[in-house]
């Protein structure tokens, strides 16, 4: 079980985080990934695997300037 | 270096009435470099202050601005750097009247009717420095004394005795003679009798600005005299003084060294005066923005005769360019304290406290153990002084023009 | 007479160089319209920002900014200092650049910022080699904190954001605008392009708006209009207009009259 953008998510099997981001159809490119409170560099994502309890946050640009 | 004599002579700025033949004798010899910091000075590496004053003097070409201009800087309700240039320049002297009225209007908005007052105390007359406009200076022929600490006190509990608060204390330039410590002394004891003490003496290091601000001082005043770096070392002979960016970053290393106000002044007659009072004026308005707790105050000396030259005189700056210069400072910082000296007569400084100046000192005596009867009176004069009224006069004077004399305006902490 | 010299009028911020002194929020609006809002503005940075982002790739707003145009992500929703530097370390990693704008509030009724966990984000994100940019609240002394802590402009809100009331706080960003050396770009508030004219008549190197645009009848025009209202502006302060002195009615007795020569 890990947490995504604060919605449980269970894995069938540990994943690395490019696995995670195609699965899910998310733009590796367009997305920016926290992994435990820590940034996850673009290149570490194939070799960073995300396991048991982690908590990951996917995060992307939106419109914004609220003035 | 007798070119340097005759290229000053004939940049149309050269006031004649300072030298004799012995002093232009004097200026033929070699002397050290004015911009090569001594070794026991410090220096402010990271300040950039005096660059940018020196850049900004030197690209000021007073001649370009219009009366438009000078009505657009009246019309301002916060006066900038070009504000302040067009106010100083030729094109503002035909509308001095309207100039004053609207210097008289900032002053009463940001100290009311109140002027303060003080008396210069002078403690000591030697001095290792030649300037040759001044009567101290190491060559002159006069009477030198220094105060001891007993002499100090009787002098200050004479002139508290006549109501006054604060006192600015003077030492002339000598080191040696007049050291760090013998100043401090002099400080702690103006601390028992007065609330507020100012220091005019030779500039020093951060440190000794901060031991000093512990014996009681609450302010800096130094006199730059001149901006211009090439005039400064035809007039500054020899001494610690001829080193020119020293004595311009004084009031910086004055407010590290924890001093609450710094004195800003150049003497007006010596050099190109619209030159001077702008950097004057530029110099602490980048000063007050670099240290906005530092309370700024502007001098406005004119040259007056000496002992061995009585024919030493302001040259251009006649009174309508100091009431200029005066009014100019005041509408470009109008929070600034100014001061008006006794250089001045009591007709031009009566007036100049009712439109801009709002510091007048008064029982003034520019000698040594001048203030009690009991102290021979054993040291000569730095200038002649034109008004000689007492503290009782002034205030008295201050009064009849409905202005309200004051004798401090604040609590010492 | 004094020479406006309009050519070379460049805004400089962390080191680049800006045309355009009007910066666009880019909230509020459907994608298709950003772009053209863009265009029509002039603008040459548009604030972003950063959302969790939804499983399968939507429309992303980065597709409909032109390349040319400088991203400033927000840091909006952090409450803390703390917060702000985690957005803006994790918008930092999205390629965007090196800009942030700062925006610590934790008053969800006025929105007000908070000046000294914004001084304290400023100061960590500076040192990181951030462009930084801080949204706060007009005072004189917060503001000369974030020049201390290395921030690239000061930006003070005219007044509550999302309010269109204009420039409430006119006389304290007067006084930023006087006392403080970096650029100061009104942020919040401005309604309307006079008011967006007004803050670059007193001399704001910039403005910033996206509610009064984006809530337009035509968000296009009123770009356009927003564009048009910032040059006039800034051509007006940089003619060196006079600003009226309320002096007192009478004038008393000729001050000079004591002169002699």
């Amino acid at each position: 079980m890990i947490t995504v953008n604060g919605e449980s998510r269970t894995l069938e099997k540990p994943v690395t985080v490019t696995e995670y981001l195609e699965a899910c159809n998310y733009v590796p490119v367009q997305v920016v990934v926290e992994l435990n409170e820590e940034i996850i560099k673009r290149e570490t994502y194939d070799t960073t695997v995300l396991k048991d309890g982690d908590v990951v946050e996917i995060l992307q640009f939106m419109g914004g300037g609220s003035c | 270096m007798a070119e340097t004599v005759q290229a000053s002579q004939q940049d149309g700025h050269f006031n004649e009435s300072i030298v004799n033949e012995e002093i232009l004798e004097d200026m033929k010899k070699n002397r050290i470099d004015h911009m090569k910091y001594l070794p026991d000075m410090e220096q402010l590496e990271e300040s950039d202050v005096m660059d940018q004053v020196i850049t900004a003097m030197n690209a000021y070409d007073y001649d370009k601005y219009t009366e438009a201009d000078v009505r657009r800087a009246l019309a301002h309700d916060n006066r900038t750097p070009e504000d302040f240039k067009a106010l100083l320049s030729p094109a503002a002297l035909p509308l001095l009247e309207e100039i004053a009225q609207a210097a008289r209007i900032e002053t009463r908005k940001h100290f009311g009717n109140s002027i303060c007052m003080f008396t210069p105390i002078y403690i000591a007359n030697y001095c290792e420095n030649y300037c040759i406009y001044c009567g101290f200076n190491c060559h002159n022929k006069i009477r030198r004394a220094q105060l001891n600490a007993d002499e100090i006190e009787k002098e200050m509990a004479a002139i508290a005795e006549t109501g006054l608060q604060e006192i600015l204390i003077l030492t002339g330039e000598s080191k040696s003679k007049s050291n760090l410590e013998y100043i401090g002394k002099a400080c702690e004891i103006a601390r028992k009798y007065f609330k507020v003490v100012g220091l005019e003496v030779y500039p020093m290091n951060s440190d000794e600005y901060a031991y000093l601000h512990k014996c009681g001082a609450d302010y800096v005043t130094v006199f730059q005299e001149t901006y211009n770096s090439d005039k400064y070392e035809t007039l500054h002979l020899a001494g610690h003084k001829r080193i020119f960016p020293y004595r311009l970053n004084t009031q910086e290393r004055a407010l590290k060294g924890g001093m609450r106000g710094v004195g800003f002044a150049a003497l007006l007659g010596l050099d190109d005066f619209r030159k001077d009072a702008f950097a004057t004026g530029y110099h602490a308005y980048l000063l007050q923005r670099k240290y906005p707790h530092a309370e700024i105050a502007f001098s406005c000396p004119r040259l007056r005769p000496i002992i061995n030259n009585d024919r030493i005189n302001p040259k251009d700056v006649h009174e309508p360019q100091l009431l200029q210069v005066v009014c100019a400072y005041r509408l470009f910082m109008p929070f600034a304290s100014i001061t008006v000296s006794t250089r001045e007569c009591e007709r031009v400084r009566d007036n100049l406290v009712n439109i801009a100046a709002t510091k007048i000192s008064a029982g003034v005596s520019t000698g040594i153990g001048s203030h009690v009867d009991d102290i021979e009176d054993k040291g000569d004069d730095q200038f002649e002084i034109s008004d000689g009224r007492s503290v009782d006069e002034v205030f008295n004077a201050l009064k009849d023009h409905g202005l309200q004399p004051v004798m401090n305006d604040y609590i010492y902490l | 007479m004094t020479t406006a010299n309009t050519n070379e009028d460049k805004l400089i911020l962390g080191g680049h160089e800006f045309t355009s002194r009007f910066i666009l929020g880019s909230g509020k609006f459907s994608l298709e319209l950003v772009k053209a809002c863009i265009e029509k503005a002039g603008t040459q940075i548009v604030t972003l920002a950063l959302r969790r982002a939804n499983e399968g790739g939507l429309a992303n707003i980065l597709d409909y900014v032109p390349k040319d145009v400088t991203l400033l992500p927000n840091t909006s929703g952090a409450r803390n200092a703390q917060e702000a530097v985690r957005i803006a370390r994790l918008s930092r990693e999205l390629g965007c650049g090196d800009f942030v704008k700062i925006e610590v509030i934790h008053d969800s009724k006025y929105l007000l910022p908070d000046n000294y966990e914004t001084i304290k984000a400023t100061e960590i994100l500076a040192k990181e080699g951030f462009v930084v940019m801080p949204y706060m609240y007009p005072d004189l002394n917060a503001a000369r904190d974030l020049v201390n802590a290395g921030a690239a402009c000061v930006m003070p809100l005219g007044s509550p954001i999302g309010s269109n009331k204009g420039i409430c706080t006119k006389e304290f960003i007067q006084i930023l605008i006087d006392e403080i050396d970096l650029p100061i770009i009104v942020d919040a508030g401005i309604g309307r392009p006079s008011q967006a004219c007004e803050a670059m008549e007193m001399g704001a190197a910039a403005v910033m708006a996206n509610t009064a645009i984006a809530t337009a009848g035509d968000v296009r025009v009123m770009a356009e209009a927003f564009k048009k209202a910032i040059e006039a502006g800034r051509s007006a302060y940089l003619s060196g207009m006079g600003r009226t002195l309320e002096r007192g009615a009478s004038a008393s007795s000729p001050l000079t009259g004591f002169l002699h020569e």
